[in-house]
């Protein structure tokens, strides 16, 4: 038997994220194609109106599978956070009644939206077999690139958890801050559309890096990251920046976790 | 079977305190404005200052009533508070869970239900492959192992609750209230699982309020009150004290409630009433003690707001066990007030007071000359004690009496 507590982290995870897709397709006939059948449709529809309508890309190769790229990671990022800010709180009764390690909740709230991510990439590489982009030797990098950003999304998600605790008003901070960030990121319009003295500006979020690291990696290599927008020490920032909010982000969580339970 | 000497819980001068902020602060605006004020907070001391061991292989139990901290207790020993001051120690792997069915999803079946409460509880998914036919075994439900948990009978969600719980192996369970549910077959079926689990040489912490079952299932027991240990021990003095205490409790607030309605019915009859009575030696000392044959002064304080004539002043003097000794009144004493008026004050004097050693009870009253109203009535409400020096003596009165042969 073992002596000292301890726990199994990653087994409660994992039954928490499964627990939590089963339900999400427990009652309906088409089950888990949903999560395919969605991105699908949704894709499709942001194709039609932004190629055929709007236009927007004209200029830029590839533009239909470019965009999809940008609307895919956004999605998980806004996912990801929304779901997290409750995680805590949503589950006052079971942290009430049970130690294990809160840590886990924000966590597995944050990868259940992985998930969705990674269905969405299945269904975007789908759509770029279609096109004709070719991946290269530095594709395979966009692993690296995937999981600076998934330390970054935990970071913001484990502030988020635990001041909603307190501050109830997080919830629509977030939720205006969430739209603001959508417009001041590359999604729906290409960088190089962009004023250069703003470029340098909306480049220092790790969200425009992550994203354009993306497209450039899996897309085009013409795709400008924050290397040719910013010059070098400044060019690391989007880079540092995930580390820093995921560290920060853990140990602030830590601290305020042992009073969850009587601050929820 | 339990090396008995190992210490399987040390809780180390433990203090809880809550605070209650007056308001609180859950919006940001609050919060922002509040910067600069003091925080407003009640603070609730559930516990103070409490150490205690547990033995490895012992039943112990933890008895108090609503408030007494017990419950704060032992979520601080499961982790989830984390104490103000002192220390825990836990020795063995603990069960982190105070109540039945914690985390099950009523949405999920009874199977993937046990996958998923026994995670909670930090086993791993082949811990719980290798239990899980025991499991459904002692929870009887192998017929409905695929059944949607919400559509289980209560009976059933607790029975499949419990074998969870039992068979998660933890060397320490912590049990609140567990046996609150469910009927009493069921109940004892819990318990003689819990005396299975400590001739495991495991542990098993319960709070309860039920006499009952400490004094029948634990090995030792402790007894809180108001955050503080009253009393660690056997599980029949525990639960002795423990009746005590509740029976003091219940004196105390029906002397509380007397006394609240004697206040009310003093001062029932416009502003007149007897505001004190005060015992005081020949001397004029204050005080609650005489000897037998001492001097006895009882200072009768009253108010009136309007002028009584000819008011009467009334007392009767009665043993603790309810025996009328005297009752006499200021009237058929003859000794007759013209008015009162405004506060004052009356002197009862009880001459060289022949009672022996007890505790006696004063009622005073105050009347119009035809006793027809009654101003103020306290009855049985001031009480004096005589200690006498004298030993061996028998009965209530010293009476002046002689031998004759």
């Amino acid at each position: 038997m073992k002596k000292t507590i301890s726990y199994n982290y990653f087994g409660l995870v994992r039954e928490l994220i499964l627990t939590d897709f089963k339900l999400k397709y427990k009652a309906s006939f088409f089950g888990y194609l949903w999560s395919l059948g969605k991105p699908l449709m949704f894709f499709g529809v942001l194709l039609v109106v932004f190629t055929k309508f709007f236009k927007i890309g004209g200029s830029i190769p590839n533009y239909p599978v470019y965009l999809l790229l940008g609307i895919v990671l956004w999605t998980f990022f806004t996912e990801a956070t929304i779901t997290s800010l409750t995680s805590i709180v949503g589950k006052g009764d079971l942290i009430r009644k049970v130690y294990f390690p809160r840590i886990i909740l924000t966590v597995t709230a944050s990868l259940t939206a992985l998930i969705t991510l990674l269905l969405n990439l299945v269904v975007f590489f789908i759509f770029m077999a279609f096109s004709k982009v070719s991946l290269t030797a530095a594709s395979p990098l966009f692993i690296l690139i995937l999981i600076e950003f998934i330390i970054f999304t935990i970071g913001v998600s484990l502030y988020l958890a635990s001041f909603f605790v307190r501050f109830r008003d997080i919830a629509h901070i977030w939720e205006v801050t969430i739209q603001v960030l959508f417009y001041a990121t590359p999604i729906l319009y290409p960088l190089s559309f962009v004023p250069d003295r703003y470029q340098s500006v909306i480049m220092l979020s790790p969200l425009s890096q992550i994203i354009q690291d993306s497209r450039y990696l899996l897309i085009s290599n013409e795709t400008s990251t924050a290397f040719d927008v910013l010059s070098f020490p400044f060019s690391l920032i989007p880079y540092l920046l995930p580390v820093v909010i995921f560290i920060s982000g853990y140990w602030f969580f830590e601290r305020e976790a042992s009073r969850f339970a009587e601050d929820i | 079977m339990a090396k008995n000497t190992e210490i399987a819980i040390k809780v180390d001068a433990v203090s809880k305190r809550f605070k209650i902020p007056h308001e609180k602060h859950s919006t940001l605006k609050a919060a922002v404005l509040n910067i600069f004020n003091k925080k407003s907070y009640t603070e609730f001391q559930a516990l103070e200052d409490v150490s205690f061991e547990v033995k490895k292989g012992e039943f112990f139990g933890i008895i108090g009533r609503n408030g007494s901290g017990k419950s704060t207790l032992l979520k601080i020993i499961a982790g989830i508070y984390v104490p103000s001051r002192g220390k825990i120690k836990i020795n063995g792997r603990i069960s982190p869970f105070l109540e039945l069915g914690v985390g099950f999803n009523p949405e999920l079946t009874a199977r993937e239900n046990i996958f998923l409460g026994g995670s909670i509880l930090g086993l791993t998914k082949k811990e719980i492959k290798k239990r899980f036919n025991k499991i459904v075994e002692f929870s009887e439900l192998q017929d409905f192992i695929d059944m949607k948990f919400k559509n289980f009978s209560s009976g059933m969600q607790v029975r499949l609750a419990f074998a969870l719980a039992i068979y998660a192996h933890a060397e320490i369970l912590l049990m609140d209230e567990v046996l609150a549910v469910g009927d009493s077959n069921f109940q004892n079926k819990c318990l003689e699982e819990f005396n299975k689990y400590r001739e495991e040489g495991k542990t098993v912490v319960l709070v309860t309020h039920d006499i009952a079952v400490v004094q029948r299932y634990c090995d030792r027991a402790m007894l809180l009150r108001n955050g503080d240990i009253v009393k660690i021990g056997k599980p029949e003095d525990i639960g002795n004290e423990y009746i005590l205490q509740n029976m003091e409790d219940e004196e105390k607030r029906i002397q509380e409630e007397q006394k609240e309605n004697d206040e009310e019915s003093t001062f029932r009859e416009g502003d007149v009433g007897i505001t004190n009575v005060e015992f005081l030696d020949s001397r004029g000392q204050e005080r609650n003690v005489f000897g037998t044959g001492d001097d006895i002064v009882a200072r009768i304080h009253y108010f009136s707001e309007d002028t009584i004539e000819k008011p009467v002043f009334g007392v009767a003097i009665h043993t603790q066990d309810g025996i009328h000794i005297s009752g006499p009144n200021t009237r058929t004493s003859g000794f007759m007030i013209p008015e009162i008026q405004g506060e004052g004050y009356l002197d009862f004097i009880i001459k060289e007071a022949p009672l022996f050693t007890g505790a006696y009870k004063l009622t005073v009253a105050l009347f119009n000359w035809n006793l027809s109203i009654p101003y103020a009535y306290q009855k049985k409400k001031y009480t004096f004690k005589i200690k006498s020096a004298e030993e061996n003596q028998y009965g209530v009165v010293k009476l002046e009496t002689s031998w004759k042969i």
